[in-house]
This record gives C-alpha cells, structure tokens and sequence, in this order.
C-alpha cells in the first residue's frame, strides 16, 4: 500500500490546524521576540558591548530564533497529538492502514514546519532590529531543520506518554524554557565559571544553539561537527523510542 | 467467505480481568450480524481487537481471508468502525472530517471527493457538509461516524451501538440507512443494547457473556426456541377478577388491562375463541417483551445461574 497519501493527509490537516488558529501559534512568537530585541538587544545590548567579536545584538539573534524553533516544534505536536488523544480521533488513525512511523512522520514533520514558519518569523523581526546577515546557509538550515525535528519528536514523546493537560505543560515549562536559557542564548559559555561550563556541556540545546549561531555570524563555543552528532544521535534515540511507545501503544490503546 | 473469523481469541487486561475467555467467531460475507451481550460481556473488547484500538493477549482475528497481525494493511482497509462514542474531531468541519478518513486509508484526492459527497449524501448530511462538527446535533454526528466509516468502501461495517441516545425517529432512518448498505453488499457486525434493532435487522446472532460465546445461530432459529409468548391485551369494559382458560396464564395488570402468557402449541385463536364466550371484549394486542430481548435475558440468566453454581 501506498502510505504517501496518508503522511500528506496528516501533515497538511497538522499545518491547517496551526494556521487557523494564527493568533495563538504565530502571533505571539512575534510579539515576544520582538520585544526581546528591544530590550536585550537594542536598550541594554548597546551598553554591552561585543562577545566574541559578536555585537550583542547579532550575538542574541541566532539564539532567540533556534529558541522560538525549539518551543514551537515542540509546542504544535505536543497539544495537538495529546488533543487527538484526549477527543480520542486518534482512533481514526489507528483502525485505518496506517503504519507507525507514518504516524510519527506525519506529526513530526507538523511540528517542523510550524517550528521553522516561527524561525522565519522572528528572523523577520530580528532584520528590523538588527542587519545580521546569515554566514552559511547549509549550516544555518540544516541546523535549524535537525532542531525541530529533534524537538518535534520530544513533543511527540510528551504527548503519548501525558494523561492530562498539566502532564503536557511540565516538560516545556521546567525541563524546556531553563534549558533554553542556560543554553547560550543569551551569553557565551565560556564567559561562566569552570564548574557550570563543565554543567552546561550536558544541556543539549548548547550545540545546538552554537551550530546555529556558526552558521548565522561564524561564531560558536563547540565544535559544530560534535553539535551536528549529537543532534543525530538525539534524533535517532528519539525517534525509535517514539516507535516503541506506539508499537506498544502506550497511551492510546487498552 | 468468511468476512470475519475469530479463533481463540483471549484478552486479559493489565488488572487481570479476563474479558475475552477464547472465543470463536464466523461472519459470512454479506451477512448482518448481531453480537449482543450485557454490559461487562466483552463485546467492546472484542470489537476493539478486531479494529485494532485494543492488542489481543492471544488467538487469531481474520478479515476476507487476511491476518491481521501479518497482513496488516490488507486487513485493515477491509474494515469500517463506527464506535460507541463520538471520536472525531470536533473543530473540523464534517467534509474534512471524511476526506482525512479517506486520506489515512489512501484514498485519491480525485475520489475521495467523490465519496465523501456519495456517503454525506447517503446519511443525508450533504447540507451540512461545511458546518463544524460540534455544531451538529447528536443524531446528525452519529450519521457522520457512519459516513466517516463508509468513505473508504470497507467491505466489513462494524457499527457498535449506532443508535445509542438517538430518538426513535432517527434511529428507523438510521435502521434504513444501514439495511440499504447492506443491500449494497456490505457485510455488517452490529452491537446494540436495543434488541429490537437487532431482531429487526439481523440474520445471524452471537451473543457473548463473561467473555464467551454462549450463543450463536440464525436469527429466526433462534426466536423459534422461544415457546410462550407474552402479551398485553387492552379491554373494552373493566373486569373484577382475570378468567381462568386452560392452557393460558393470564393476569390482571389493571381493571382494563389483562397480560397473558400464549405457549407457542396453544396459539391466540382459542384464546380469543374462550375470551369472546365469556363476553370480554379486546380493543387491542401488543407483545408484552420483544421477543428477542425475551431469549436475551433466558439466555444470560441461566449462564450467570450456571457460572453461580
């Protein structure tokens, strides 16, 4: 059989979804990043100075895009796949001939374009504030489509395993938003004391954000091609556990 | 051809409780089965095996002949569900509802189109084909969960408790709606808890308790078994006292009001026969219980009596 039509049904009714509801998905990543240009960026980054040879400016841009790519990715699979759960449409993808990994593709691929529209978005923003210019494209790209996919997939996890809404709000709220920060958005790492750089090499988003910040100004605390393997290796854990979760049918099925 | 073959199938859930104690079951292509049972029996279980909602502990389901742990896919795009409770989503409109349908089952774009406007104008919701689901009232969203399992062209139609909270109004166009799919070629497994649907509609009957089968026959072999029927007969003047007539149990549920039971050898003309030389007049006659629904309980009684002992 011929899964295409049915990973397109699910990608194109996911990216509906997120589009429809515009002012909840798209609005207000605006409004908040621009915000932090404003006041990070512009009125207290000026004083400042530069880090790495990086005005502060075009320091933070890189990471308040990577940032908005990680909570939305993550944000659209999340709340979506837990409200199928929770209406209990889900069965509609489960009595149908739909393998797993189409299942999985299919939200995923959701979460990464939502998570990418957002990063265009602010990155919109960002030119209005600053005239950073992206260095690499390829490193910048794919870094930012290696991201969402990575975090997509951890929005997939969440929402199998959640058994109510607040289950589905815990992880972005104190696993995710302190690991964002604590992952160089804002600051370079080696600017930290020793024994909270050591701390700061097990957050993931770290490489992450670094590889990004390369590609946008040619700037980075690791090395990229350890950042690219690790987004990999993260990836691929995920991804066989997510297939795990639904070949058992955890969470959806009796 | 078997549409559907059950073998040994056991379900024992996470708790231990053991819903499904290895049944076996044959529907024949075209047929339009009931499998009945009370609540707790394991119909549900059973159902939610066959579509794939619930994993089997063990045993074998087969649809037209295809396995559905090894062919999957095969026999997965045989079956259409309409579940007990309402499962779409409510914030699509009901076109989008069946066009994703018909998307997860591979459906063409082209015809899926085509089929969606065939099904919605079947279950008589092509006016309602851009409303939001949640705006339909409950009797039009159960006609979507039919239509939603029909836009694929399953061959096997599993409808569990269709009419389940609907009026009776759109519960005998639902049963018309149903017949006419089964017309059509489609074999139909129907669980309800009003029997009367099922004595109405179905040839074939399993019924299932404590999760075995403990019945499983033609319909009208089944309610030949039945030997007394009971009825309600309204009079014209009111009696004092019910008559005594050999052969008949009869009992004065109000002045005007007379149940009798009719062993099946005694039959009605003699009754009438002994009520009219008494000079008791009957305006008119109903049957006290289905007939079905009569068997139903004999059926799960002396099983529970059975277990009991």
């Amino acid at each position: 059989m011929n899964h295409s039509i049915a990973f397109r049904t699910i990608v194109i009714k996911e990216i509906f979804r997120f589009i429809r509801i515009w002012p909840q998905t798209l609005l207000p990543p605006a409004i908040t990043t621009a915000l932090y240009f404003l006041i990070f960026g512009k009125l207290i980054g000026d004083r400042i100075g530069t880090i790495n040879g990086a005005s502060y400016m075009d320091y933070i841009v890189p990471g308040v895009v990577l940032m908005s790519v990680i909570s939305h990715s993550y944000a659209n699979v999340v709340s979506s796949f837990y409200s199928t759960k929770f209406q209990h449409n889900i069965e509609e993808l489960l009595v149908a001939p739909v393998p797993n990994w189409v299942i999985l593709a299919g939200y995923v691929s959701g979460g990464i374009v939502r998570g990418l529209m957002v990063g265009f978005v602010v990155g919109l923003i960002a030119r209005v504030f600053d005239d950073v210019a992206v260095q690499n494209w390829w490193i910048t790209l794919s870094v930012a489509f290696l991201t969402a996919t990575l975090f997509a997939m951890a929005g997939f996890i969440n929402a199998v395993l959640a058994e109510s809404f607040d289950d589905i709000s815990i992880i972005p709220n104190f696993v995710l938003t302190p690991l964002s920060y604590l992952g160089g958005v804002f600051y370079s790492v080696t600017m930290l004391p020793d024994i909270w750089q050591t701390i700061s090499i097990a957050n993931p988003i770290l490489y992450m954000v670094n590889a990004f910040r390369y590609g946008f100004i040619g700037v980075t605390d690791i090395d990229i091609q350890l950042a690219f393997i690790m987004t990999g290796g993260f990836i691929t854990v995920l991804a066989l556990f997510s297939l795990y979760l639904l070949h058992k049918g955890t969470g959806i099925k009796n | 051809m078997k549409a559907l073959s059950l073998r040994n199938l056991r379900k024992t859930y996470n708790n231990g409780f053991e819903a499904l104690k290895g049944i076996d079951l044959d529907v024949e292509a075209g047929d339009f089965f009931a499998l009945l049972g009370p609540n707790g029996a394991g119909k549900s279980t059973a159902i939610g095996i066959i579509s794939s909602l619930v994993n089997p502990s063990s045993g074998t389901v087969r649809v037209f002949g295809h396995d559905l742990q090894r062919e999957r896919s095969q026999a997965k795009s045989c079956i259409g569900l309409v579940p007990q409770e309402v499962n779409f989503n409510q914030f699509e409109t009901v076109k989008n509802i069946l066009l994703n349908q018909a998307g997860y089952y591979g459906t063409p774009r082209k015809l899926a189109l085509q089929r969606t406007e065939h099904c919605l104008k079947q279950m008589e919701l092509w006016d309602k084909r851009n409303t939001v689901s949640r705006r339909l009232s409950g009797g039009m969203k159960r006609r979507v969960m039919i239509a939603r399992a029909l836009v694929h062209a399953p061959k096997l139609l599993i409808l569990d408790e269709p009419t389940a909270g609907v009026d009776i109004e759109i519960r005998r166009s639902m049963w018309k709606m149903m017949q006419e799919v089964n017309q059509q070629g489609t074999t139909i497994i129907l669980t309800t808890h009003y029997l009367e649907e099922a004595e109405s509609l179905c040839r074939n009957i399993a019924i299932i308790d404590q999760g075995r089968i403990v019945e499983n026959s033609d319909m009208a072999g089944l309610l030949a078994r039945l030997h007394v029927d009971h009825f309600v007969l309204d009079l014209a003047q009111p009696l004092a006292e019910a008559p005594i007539i050999d052969g008949y149990q009869l009992e004065l549920a109000a002045d005007k009001v007379l149940n009798v039971a009719v062993p099946k050898e005694s039959g009605l003309n003699n009754l009438f026969g002994e009520l009219t030389q008494r000079n008791i007049n009957v305006i008119s006659l109903k049957n006290k219980t289905n007939r079905l629904e009569q068997l139903f309980m004999d059926l799960v009684e002396t099983k529970s009596a059975g277990g009991k002992q």
